[in-house]
């Protein structure tokens, strides 16, 4: 499904990713994790085509497509999914109608006809019963006022509607309750099937119980520094990261 | 006392217009007059020296030679272009500060209520007119104020009697529509609604055709105990207007006031707005939307004086520019001595389109209770980025993006509008505004 090559990239000139390498492939999940600072929440926003980030070297093939060429809506169009570690704010604008709009836009991409209101509006409960949540946030400004929690779970309920065919989840468990992740969690696995993938970024174990990732990958000074099965992430838990970056620090210093 | 040419110049219109049909008015309307002129004469126009002027010229006011502007007519379809509801509870045209009768309505209302042109009411009612025009606004501290005082004739009167709930819409539109010369034409609203009663207001200034005029508006407004006025203001004065206008309201107890105003037109305009929450447990809004594109510069200057304890306002304004415009914001908040427990929330936004717009937003606080809570916000600056990739990263494009975030600006204010007929069609008129995501100059 995707295939991300050497990839590095800046900020302001300083260099964050240092050549991540990563494939997955359909009906997979997977976890990158690691500490503070390591460079996740950077990769997942370069996949996803922030500007505020420069590419400088590598590739990433997306479904057979140069992700790299693309802008950020033709991302999203073409089957890619961020869910925003920090979700923003759209004032003035409902839910309902960011979201028809979204829906919409994807549809005329993929060469599909656009739903009005009203037929919007029968997906949307459709979808809002599969994960078997109330449509209390949907005449609401777009993540205006919003609690974290809700955030965090309007960013699952875009997942729902828009079905992209790639989804990365960038710390949606930070900020939840033991509750709330587990409203969180049961949806996105209702979400999943065989031909999706789903990379969760996160931070902690905690999300792993719920979501059960196929490979682990531990990222560290914007590197994948080590990769396993879901059994690295119980490690991690246990034993914390330093464990990790102390070893990779002093092979970068024998190599 | 100002001896100016200019200001020489409304003195002498204001004799032509004291010796021509103003003689036959009531003695006391008369000395109401002559004492806005005096108070012109004394303070004369504003300039940038005076604080409350300070972003605002009003230059080419004062140097365009204005005459007083005379009764005509305006077809129905150009008034149709400025209507509202087709269930409207009244409707009254003002053309050049004179009622329209062909293009005016008054549906049945409710017994006791009164909606007639100002003039009508002075014959009719005077003793309702005299206890309160000028009763909301002063003019005092405001040359172009005083001077619609002198002038004051034309305009609406609406009288609401207590408890009674008017339920339809109504509808002022003062038109103007100047021939071949400059023209200003004056008008004076007075609005009463007494205890208990209700009333929704739509107020729309608009001009006709391409030579330069000047709107000089007073609207006051007086809601009693416990009544609830629900008020829109709609500026869409053509590119060579100017508008200057004041608004000024007086609230009783547990009242509940709502002032809409939404400038979308004119060369210049300014609008005043004095609420005066004068009795315990009212609640004011005050919601604002201005669309400014090309040479346009707009300025509110707005005092919200809680004068009584208990009393809750909520002020936002929003602005959208474009080109080179420039908007003004003053936004005064007093809290008397004793007007304790006042609760009172400012915020004004400013999104600008291009480089060359701006926007001057100046809150000011002046607080004489300790027991009360006060906030105020402003924001400036053009579109989010962060916004502006979250939307893209859903699919949607940049240029898409950009005219759905610049109409969500404009959206969350109208979103507080309760009337439906006219929030969409101001939402309408925003729309087209903002075409192509960049404001279209009126």
């Amino acid at each position: 499904m995707i295939e991300i090559k050497n990839l590095h990239a800046t900020a302001d000139g300083a260099e964050i990713l240092r050549g991540i390498d990563l494939e997955v492939k359909a009906g997979q999940v997977h976890a990158i994790m690691g500490p503070n600072g390591s460079g996740k929440s950077t990769m997942a926003q370069v996949l996803a085509g922030h500007p505020a980030y420069e590419v400088t070297k590598g590739s990433v093939s997306f479904l057979g497509q140069d992700l790299l060429e693309m802008e950020p809506d033709e991302r999203a169009c073409a089957g890619l999914f961020l869910a925003f570690q920090y979700p923003v704010a759209i004032r003035g604008i409902t839910n309902a109608y960011f979201l028809r709009s979204a829906f919409n836009a994807i549809r005329k991409a993929r060469g599909q006809e656009e739903l009005d209101t009203l037929d919007f509006l029968d997906v949307l409960d459709e979808k809002l019963r599969v994960i078997g949540w109330d449509d209390s946030l949907m005449n609401r400004p777009v993540n205006d006022g919003f609690s974290g929690g809700e955030k965090k779970r309007n960013e699952i309920l875009q997942l729902a509607v828009l079905e992209p065919k790639l989804a990365i989840l960038d710390e949606t468990d930070s900020g939840l309750d033991i509750d709330a992740l587990r409203i969180v969690a049961d949806a996105v696995n209702k979400l999943r099937t065989p031909e999706n993938a789903t990379v969760v970024v996160t931070h902690y174990q905690r999300l792993l119980d719920y979501v059960e990732p196929d490979f682990v990958h531990v990222l560290a000074g914007g590197r994948i520094v080590r990769s396993g099965g879901k059994e690295l992430a119980l490690e991690l838990e246990a034993k914390g990261y330093d464990w990790i970056t102390e070893a990779t620090a002093e092979t970068a210093a024998t190599s | 006392m100002k001896s100016d040419a200019n200001v020489k110049r409304y003195v002498d219109q204001h004799r032509r217009f004291s010796s021509n049909g103003a003689s036959q008015d009531p003695p006391w309307l008369g000395l109401v007059r002559d004492g806005g002129l005096k108070r012109f004469t004394d303070i004369g126009f504003p300039t940038t020296r005076n604080e409350d002027w300070r972003f605002t010229s009003v230059k080419s006011i004062v140097g365009t030679k204005f005459e007083i502007a005379k009764p005509t007519t305006v077809d129905e379809e150009t008034v149709t272009d400025f209507a509202y509801a087709a269930d409207a509870a009244a409707r009254v045209v003002l053309v050049n500060g004179s009622r329209a009768s062909e293009n005016s309505f008054v549906g049945k209302l409710p017994a006791g209520v009164i909606v007639s042109s100002l003039q009508e009411a002075i014959d009719k009612h005077p003793e309702l007119v005299e206890a309160r025009l000028g009763k909301a606004v002063s003019g005092e501290d405001n040359g172009f104020a005083s001077l619609n005082t002198a002038f004051v004739r034309g305009g609406v009167f609406v009288y609401v009697p207590p408890n009674v709930v008017v339920s339809g819409l109504v509808e002022i539109l003062s038109l103007i529509k100047p021939t071949d010369t400059p023209v200003v034409a004056y008008t004076r609203n007075l609005i009463i609604v007494e205890r208990g009663a209700q009333l929704r207001l739509v107020e729309t200034y608009a001009g006709v055709g391409a030579t330069p005029y000047c709107a000089n508006t007073v609207t006051e407004i007086f809601v009693g105990d416990g009544a609830t006025v629900d008020c829109y203001r709609v500026q869409r004065e053509t590119a060579d207007g100017f508008h200057v206008a004041s608004t000024g309201s007086v609230q009783g107890r547990d009242s509940t006031y709502s002032m809409h105003a939404v400038p979308l037109g004119a060369r210049l305009s300014r609008h005043d707005v004095r609420m005066v929450m004068d009795g315990e447990g009212g609640q004011g809004t005050l919601n604002g939307l201005y669309l400014m594109g090309g040479n346009q510069h707009v300025d509110h200057n707005t005092i919200i004086d809680h004068a009584k304890p208990h009393c809750e306002s909520h002020e936002y304004f929003n602005g959208i520019l474009d080109g080179s415009a420039r908007a003004v914001f003053n936004g005064r908040i007093i809290v008397r001595p004793g007007a304790q427990k006042t609760n009172s929330k400012q915020t004004n936004n400013n999104l600008l389109l291009s480089g060359d717009a701006r926007a001057d937003s100046q809150p000011q606080l002046e607080i004489y209770a300790d027991d009360v809570r006060c906030t105020h916000g402003a924001t400036l600056g053009p579109l989010d980025e962060n916004s502006l990739f979250y939307l893209q990263a859903r699919g949607i494009d940049a240029e898409s993006a950009r005219r759905m975030m610049t109409m969500g600006f404009g959206l969350e204010v109208l979103e507080r509008m309760g009337d439906a007929a006219v929030r969409e069609k101001l939402e309408m008129l925003v729309r087209d505004g903002l075409q192509s995501g960049t404001v279209k100059p009126v």
